[in-house]
């Protein structure tokens, strides 16, 4: 299926997570943390919250856990 | 809103056997799981048997609001259920431990990795470094290879020693022994090695005298695992247990990894004992003792053999990141006396992952136990609160 | 530690840090004992609000005096400390509400506190995610937050006075009794134990009164002033009833801190489900989309509540040399600093800034 991640379209296998678009989409940062560093995912569960990007306009979703939809929007802060 | 006789949480390998014991017991049955499908950590992406049994996946615990109920929220809604008796299957989490670097973002968990991939994102072809402790490593190692990593090395912080006796007690289980040398075939794997450092690409180990460093397009480092405690600490049953999973409030049950790190056969048993007694089959519950306590020796020889060595206590220095959620140093959480004044005064724990990384962090390295847990369980949204239900 | 103290201060949170600064600054040797962190009762449970109120003149003399100590020690308060200039509004939600506006406008004028009405547009500009069909508010201007645990540890710090970290015992004009059995000896001891303040001084008139707050995931520009329902007025000012009222709070992080709720008579620390929910669901009617946002964490804290709504701060009629320092209800991060230049001021018998009388311990109390 097709989803955006920051803009542009990305083809995800059925039943991969957000974090696999955003890796496919080739980005290694999803996020800034509070000091500006890069980061990106660490447990693949959803405890550590480092994975989080904005799911349609909703901020703070944790990309891991999240099935992608068709035509979901993702934006990440890294 | 929904009651069931039995509601599990956790759909892992605990879960689900809980969920069919209660169910085949006759109970209505509930399971709840944050993870987007059954099977928990071990069984991710593997679609097992589900049990007749009605199954919330995408949802967490957020609360319980009375005795008897739980508040659960998922990506697009917010609801109760009630339950006459509740398992907690709530499984475990890796642990995590700063070094310099730990942070970068090619440096993930090893189950942490393997999630990940299992979840979509691709590894064939990259260049992969398993790390840390546990027999968790192998698996991780086994699967990338299988997926078309090149996993360069793998390396355990355990002595050889102590992981040969491991192996030497995983022959009273033959068929983990057979498991384990499959898995061993055709990887690099040193013990007595840990990371010392990541830098962008790479990661520096050492072993002995030598210290060097690796080439990688990911690290996969975690240190052994550290059980969700967190809804039994919410609800103040604890996570000891008597013979029948029971923890000390009546109607409260828990099994698997949530009670000790002891493996998948063990949360098996574990978790089909709590679902006979959690509908009130005492005596078919009572004839799986026997299993369970056979289990319970590979738990114990696991502890000993995995044990970590006090060198990793000084892999953080006052500058590295002990919380990752604040940017917290392991500097300035040393200074304060004790979890409480980290907290207030330098905001360590006070993010989103609610201490579940830093937590397991801090206690091995400053021995500082987490002493309470108020709702929310998971970040929630305050609509999740501030529902009027009945 | 000393064998003997000038002053010796039964209780770490922000108003025995204030306490500790203002005595060393007039020259006094200090001590203070907290069994925990520095900070850690109602101090790191409150809001940090440092605000104008107008319940009462000698409230207002307070918490003015107060909010201009807080405004000159800007230069000096650490970054942890999270002082944010961010002004309050008094949110109205209908026109009776809106003449309690420029009642206190008329009010503050006299006074030199610097305010400015919003009718229903200024406010929506001010505060977007306002709901519409509000009737404006008053903007005070110099009103602002800090983080308070971390401002009170700034205080000892500054005071060098000795912590010692035991629980107090006992207290008497001279002597803190410890839990370990030893004790302190000083010429002035004062009990700023806040909510627990008539466990060591049986007798004074403070009650507990639990507060639920929860704080949010990073949403910076959420909200950009603190907002605050004119019904909270009507929440502190019961004596009884269980209330909430809306009150919603930017921090530094781009958090949104928000509460508030009363209830005496509730001793236990646990966060109370329908309370937290009647509470968020206050919020909500104020700020319909917070009930997307994610919450982190909520908590619990006790304020330490009397009769009149004023704290208690003097010497103790029976005991010259036993003060108090407590009673401070929702206005103990505002009036902390003043509290401690009145104490420093009675102990060295210089003539205060604002009068003492209206807070001295063994005054008549009505509830009013």
């Amino acid at each position: 299926m097709k989803i955006t991640v920051n803009g542009r379209p990305v083809d995800v296998p059925e039943g991969a997570m957000v974090s696999a678009a955003v890796s496919l989409a080739g980005i290694t940062a999803f996020r800034r943390s509070v000091t500006g560093e890069p980061r990106g995912p660490l447990c693949g569960m959803g405890i550590c919250f480092e994975c989080r990007v904005t799911v349609d306009g909703r901020a703070h979703v944790r990309s891991c856990q999240v099935p992608c939809r068709p035509g979901m929007e993702v934006r990440t802060d890294g | 809103m929904d009651r069931y006789d039995v509601l599990v949480v956790g759909a892992g390998p605990a879960g689900l056997a809980a969920a069919r014991a209660a169910n085949e017991s006759g109970a209505s049955v509930a399971m709840v799981d944050d993870n987007p499908a059954p099977g928990g950590q071990i069984w991710r992406g593997t679609s097992p048997a589900l049990p007749k049994a009605k199954v919330l996946c995408g949802a967490r615990v957020v609360a319980a609001p009375t005795a008897g109920r739980l508040t659960l929220e998922t990506f697009d809604s917010d609801f109760d259920v009630a339950y006459g008796a509740l398992v907690i299957a709530t499984g475990a989490r890796e642990r995590f431990l700063p070094f310099p670097g730990w942070t970068l973002p090619h440096v993930m968990g090893a189950g942490g990795l393997q999630a990940l991939a299992k979840s979509g994102m691709p590894v064939t072809g990259k260049r992969i470094v398993v790390a840390g402790s546990g027999p968790l490593l192998l698996a991780v190692a086994d699967y990338l290879r299988r997926h078309g990593a090149s996993v360069a090395l793998v390396v355990e912080q355990a002595e050889q020693a102590a992981v040969m006796r491991f192996g030497l007690r995983l022959a009273q289980h033959p068929g983990k022994l057979v498991q384990a040398m499959r898995l061993r075939a055709g990887i690099r794997y040193l013990t007595g090695c840990w990371p010392v450092s990541a830098e962008p690409g790479a990661v520096t180990l050492r072993r002995g005298a030598r210290t060097w460093t690796e080439r990688c397009d990911y690290l996969a480092c975690g240190f052994g695992l550290v059980p969700n405690t967190e809804l039994p600490m919410l609800l103040g049953c604890g996570t000891s247990v008597d013979d029948f999973q029971q923890t000390a409030a009546p109607g409260i049950y828990a099994a698997g990894e949530v009670t000790g790190i002891g493996g998948l056969d063990l949360s098996l048993v574990e978790g089909e004992i709590a679902g006979l007694a959690a509908a009130g089959q005492r005596d078919r519950a009572r004839r799986l003792f026997a299993a369970r306590e056979r289990h319970r020796r590979f738990a114990d020889a696991l502890e000993r053999a995995f044990a970590l060595r006090p060198e990793l206590k000084a892999l953080a220095t006052d500058d590295t990141f002990v919380c990752r959620c604040e940017d917290v140093t392991l500097g300035r959480v040393r200074r304060c006396a004790g979890w409480r004044e980290a907290k207030l005064h330098t905001r360590c724990g006070m993010g989103p992952c609610q201490g579940r990384v830093c937590g397991a962090a801090v206690e091995f390295l400053l021995g500082w136990k987490q002493e309470s847990v108020r709702p929310p369980l998971f970040p929630a949204r305050i609509g999740s609160l501030s529902g009027e239900r009945e | 530690m000393r064998a003997s103290y000038d002053v010796a201060i039964a209780g770490g949170g922000i108003v025995g840090a204030a306490c500790a600064a203002a005595c060393a600054a007039a020259g006094l040797s200090v001590a203070v004992v907290e069994p925990g962190p520095i900070g850690g009762g109602a101090t790191a449970a409150g809001m940090g609000h440092v605000v104008v109120m107008d319940d009462s003149p000698a409230q207002i003399a307070l918490t003015l005096y107060s909010r201009t100590l807080w405004i000159e020690s800007i230069p000096e308060l650490p970054a942890d400390s999270e002082y944010l200039p961010c002004g309050t509004i008094w949110v109205a939600a209908d026109e009776e509400e809106m003449a309690e506006v420029r009642r206190k406008k008329q009010l503050y004028d006299g006074i030199g506190v610097r305010t400015e009405v919003l009718g229903p547009k200024e406010l929506a500009e001010a505060e977007p995610h306002l709901r519409a069909g509000l009737a404006g508010g008053l903007l005070v201007h110099d009103d602002s937050t800090v983080y308070p645990p971390c401002a009170a540890r700034y205080l000892i710090e500054k005071s060098r006075a000795d912590v010692v970290r035991q629980s107090a015992a006992g207290i008497s004009g001279g002597a803190i009794r410890l839990s370990d059995g030893g004790s302190i000896s000083a010429g002035i001891t004062v009990n700023a134990t806040g909510a627990w303040a008539p466990e060591l001084t049986p007798g004074i008139e403070v009650r507990k009164r639990k507060g639920h707050l929860a704080i949010t995931d990073r949403y910076p520009g959420f909200v950009t002033h603190v907002l605050v329902e004119l019904g909270y007025l009507k929440s502190a000012h019961s004596t009884t009833a269980d209330s909430v009222a809306f009150n919603a709070q930017p921090r530094r992080t781009g958090q949104v801190l928000l509460g508030s709720s009363r209830q005496f008579g509730s001793e236990g620390r646990a966060i109370e489900a329908p309370m937290l929910g009647r509470m968020l669901r206050r919020c909500e009617e104020y700020m319909p989309e917070l009930a997307d946002l994610t919450t982190i964490r909520t908590w619990t804290g006790f304020r330490a509540a009397t009769p009149d709504k004023l704290p208690l701060i003097g010497p103790c009629p029976g005991d010259e040399r036993l003060y108090l320092a407590t009673g401070h209800e929702g206005l103990g991060i505002t009036t902390s600093l003043a509290t401690g230049r009145l104490v420093a001021d009675s102990i060295m018998g210089r003539t205060p800034h604002i009068p003492l009388e209206p807070y001295l311990p063994g005054r008549k109390q009505e509830a009013h």
